[in-house]
Order: structure tokens, then C-alpha cells, then sequence
């Protein structure tokens, strides 16, 4: 029970009573995956929309190992990176990179052409262009992006956990399914929920803080 | 400040000389404009006037740098244009604000490109949102306000930047009739005020006949000018009144004789 799992006193068990440990566990590497993904997603998206040159050189490599399910990376990130946090992370990393960085590229495509001649007649142009008329027309896109890629980091936390480590939500989920304790299994659907739904609303109200000037970008 | 103009006269603001344009779309090629000429003064208010497609945005794509012309060219002071440049400002139809900036910082846009210190930028901004009737709405973004407003703002964008020619693509054929009249009339106060020179251009031959010293009427297929008319009537213009409507006839006929004959060769 969520009750015995927050705690404690009920059945004073290996789970009794530890949801801050799995939590706080999960959290680690669902920001961690997530931040590295915004942190190679967004500059790559940026790139790949601003030239063509390396949108024809990478965009088909992205193409190709975007159907991969990121649950049929999961022998190959244990290869890579060992049982352990890291295989977790990676798998994170990559269900939250493919979002974020095809909605910065559509987001850096997407710029209205007459404010770029709005912006070069008013003298405006190289990298100044850039920091002040793409970045902000793209906000918008790079946001859907992280809160769409921040979703997939929460479900994925899950697969990441059952590469074998000892705590974390998912694998506290993959406990209960392997001790047929349902109440497990429920108990952390339900955290994972709550947290997942608590985070969004941190993107969201940066993203509402950010967009003030849109509101039809608001969530 | 603006006796500069005397001085000027002699030689004009802006020359096109012998622009010709050809697009090519697919294995088509277009030829949007064949070997216009045309001079405009330091001050003067003039309106290029067609039926869609005889290239009078072309025309002014190309003043304003935005599109390269195929033959010809257009020159500056005597300085052939390559680019767009903060000397020429481009007022689209569609407003071209940007929605993340509020008004004043959407004014002092092309100021903080120059380098400006904030306080002057300040004084800028506030100076041209005060120009145009804005000051209220100083701290809204361009999604909170009307196309009317917004085309002020576009306006004062250009005007706080310096420009010395004004390029208007059918600036208010996007608002409302009685916008539209309002707007005619703060911009020839603007005008008056700032004595810039003014391309506008319209397919509204009252709106051309209301503004201008001189109409530009251009024909399609390739684009060309037809005639260039100098409108003498005393300002304020009234719509109403019949020496009005004998120019506006007039420029009328123009314009629909040769619509009227390239729809009979198009029959034919």
C-alpha cells in the first residue's frame, strides 16, 4: 500500500516506508537523462535548422534511428554502459532527445521569412539574427519539444530501472511484479504519475513565463 | 533639419534605372518587370498603383533590397542598392512586428541594433510610440492589440530607425475601411511632419489619388509603368469633392483600359 510505502508501520518490509529513496533515486535520473538530452537536442536542432549543410549530414542518420524503440536499446545501453544508474540514464536520454530535437528544428524552420526581412532591413543580421529573432520565434517549438521529450523521460524511467538496479520506481515496480505484490506495482504507477505530473507543471509555468507574449503557446 | 532637401533636389533621393526582373518557377520563366524607370525626389509621397501581379511589389522588394533585379538597377544618392539597409523601411501588409518584443521594444528594434545606449533607446522609442499614438499601449505585445495599431507600430519601427525612404506594401489592405481612413490620415500627417519619402504601394485608386503627389500606374504582363500622374490637389484631399473624382476617373480609366485589353487577348 502507498500508505505502508510512504510511512511505514504496516508491514515493515524491504519497501516499508523507503519511497524517498526511490524516488529521489528516479528523480536523478530522469533530469539527468532529460538534461542531457535538452543540452545536445536543442544546440543540435538549432544547428540543423540554421545549416543546411549538417541537416543533410545528420538529419537522415536521426531519421533512421528514431523508430528504433528506445526498449530495443536496452541490451546494447547494458553493453555500453554495465548494469547499473547509467544504462538507465542513457535509455532516458534517448526516449526524450528524438522530441526535443526534431521540435527545435522545426521550430528554427518554422521562422516567419518576413521577419527575417524585417530584422535585416532594421539592421539586423548575423549573430544577432540569430540570438534575437530565431531563438525567440523558436521558443515556442523547443518548448513542446522538452515537455513532450520530459513525458517520454518519465515512461522510459521505468524500462531504464529494470536493467538491474536495486533502487528507483521502476524497479521498485519490478519488485512487486516479481514478489506478486500488486500493491507495489500500483503504489509506484501511482508516484510516477504524480511526479510526472508535478514536473510538467514546473516546464509548464517556465514555458507561460517565457511565451508572457503568446498566449496561444500557453498550457 | 529637413533643408537638406533643398539641397538635394537637383539630384533625386532614389533611381531606378532600367530594372528588369525574370522569376523562374520550374521550367517557367516569368518577367515580373521589363525596363522600368523611375526618380523620386527627397520628400515626395508617391503610390505605385497595378492590377495584381504588374510587379509593383516586385518594384519594391527590390528598392528595399530584399530580391535581386535580373538587368537594371537602383540606385541611392547615386549608390546602387545590394541589400536591405536601415536607410530603406519596409511597412508590410502583414505587419512583420515581432510578437515576443512589446511596442517599445519593437520600436527601438532598429536603434539597439545600431548600438545605442539604453537611455537613448528610451527616448526613441518613446518619442515615435508618441508619434503615432501608441504611449498607452507602450508595454503591450503586438498579439494584444488591433491591425491598426499594429500598423503604427510597424511605422514608428521604421521612422525610430531613421529611414529615409519609406516603403509601404499595401500597408492597410489588411484593415478595415474606417482604420484604413484613419490611418491615411496620421500617415500624411507623419509625412508632414517628418517629410520622408514615401513608396506606397496600393491597388485603391482613391487611397492613391487621397495620398500622393504622384500616382505610378504600372501594367501587367511584363510589368511596366504606364504613366506617371502628379496630383495637384490641395490637401486635405476630399473623396468627395469633383475635381477629385476627375483625377480619380482618370487614373481609373488608366488603369482599366489595360486590364480590360489584356483580358481580350487573353480570350484570344
Amino acid at each position: 500500500m502507498l500508505y505502508d510505502f510512504t510511512f511505514g508501520g504496516i508491514y515493515d518490509d524491504a519497501f516499508s516506508k523507503t519511497i524517498h529513496i526511490h524516488f529521489w533515486k528516479s528523480v536523478q535520473r530522469v533530469y539527468g537523462g532529460f538534461f542531457a538530452a535538452a543540452a545536445v537536442g536543442i544546440p543540435l536542432g538549432l544547428l540543423i535548422g540554421r545549416i543546411k549543410l549538417v541537416r543533410e549530414f545528420i538529419d537522415p542518420t536521426l531519421q533512421i534511428l528514431r523508430p528504433v524503440p528506445v526498449t530495443a536499446w536496452l541490451p546494447l545501453s547494458m553493453i555500453f554502459f554495465g548494469l547499473g544508474p547509467n544504462a538507465a540514464i542513457f535509455l532516458v536520454f534517448l526516449g526524450a532527445f528524438f522530441p526535443i530535437v526534431l521540435n527545435t528544428t522545426f521550430g528554427v524552420r518554422s521562422v516567419d521569412y518576413r521577419l527575417f526581412e524585417a530584422a535585416s532591413m532594421l539592421g539586423c543580421n548575423g549573430s544577432s539574427l540569430f540570438r534575437q529573432v530565431v531563438l525567440p520565434a523558436a521558443t515556442p517549438s523547443i518548448f513542446n519539444g522538452l515537455r513532450l521529450g520530459h513525458g517520454f523521460a518519465w515512461i522510459l524511467i521505468v524500462v531504464g530501472e529494470m536493467t538491474g538496479v536495486p533502487e528507483g520506481l521502476g524497479a521498485v515496480i519490478m519488485d512487486g511484479r516479481t514478489l506478486s505484490r500488486t500493491d507495489l506495482v500500483i503504489s509506484g504507477m501511482i508516484v510516477i504519475g504524480v511526479a510526472g505530473f508535478l514536473s510538467d507543471r514546473i516546464i509548464v509555468a517556465i514555458n507561460n513565463r517565457l511565451l508572457a507574449w503568446s498566449p496561444q503557446h500557453h498550457a | 533639419m529637413h533643408d537638406g532637401g533643398l539641397h538635394r533636389s537637383a539630384r533625386p533621393t532614389l533611381a531606378v534605372k532600367g530594372l528588369s526582373k525574370r522569376f523562374t518557377i520550374g521550367a517557367q520563366t516569368v518577367e515580373a518587370l521589363r525596363d522600368v524607370n523611375l526618380t523620386v525626389n527627397k520628400g515626395e509621397f508617391v503610390c505605385l498603383i497595378g492590377a495584381s501581379g504588374c510587379g509593383k511589389s516586385t518594384l519594391l522588394r527590390i528598392i528595399a533590397g530584399f530580391e535581386t533585379a535580373t538587368a537594371g538597377a537602383v540606385e541611392m544618392y547615386g549608390t546602387p542598392i545590394v541589400a536591405p539597409g536601415p536607410d530603406r523601411g519596409m511597412v508590410f501588409q502583414d505587419f512583420a512586428l515581432f510578437p515576443w518584443l512589446t511596442v517599445r521594444q519593437n520600436v527601438a528594434f532598429g536603434p539597439k541594433q545600431r548600438g545605442l545606449p539604453q537611455a537613448n533607446l528610451d527616448e526613441v522609442a518613446a518619442r515615435y510610440t508618441d508619434m503615432v499614438g501608441l504611449t498607452r499601449f507602450a508595454d503591450y505585445y503586438p498579439s494584444q492589440l488591433s491591425g491598426g495599431m499594429k500598423q503604427r507600430v510597424a511605422i514608428a519601427r521604421v521612422l525610430a530607425n531613421d529611414c529615409e525612404v519609406l516603403l509601404m506594401d499595401e500597408p492597410f489592405g489588411a484593415l478595415d475601411a474606417l482604420t484604413r481612413e484613419k490611418l491615411q490620415q496620421e500617415l500624411l500627417d507623419i509625412w508632414e511632419r517628418t517629410k520622408v519619402t514615401v513608396i506606397f504601394v496600393t491597388h485603391s485608386v482613391e487611397e492613391a489619388v487621397v495620398l500622393s503627389d504622384r500616382v505610378v500606374v504600372m501594367t501587367a504582363g511584363p510589368g511596366r509603368i504606364e504613366h506617371d500622374a502628379r496630383i495637384a490637389l490641395p490637401r486635405p484631399r476630399d473623396v468627395s469633392a469633383i475635381d477629385f473624382n476627375q483625377v480619380r476617373r482618370d487614373i481609373t480609366q488608366r488603369l482599366t483600359s489595360h486590364v480590360g485589353l489584356k483580358s481580350i487577348t487573353a480570350a484570344a
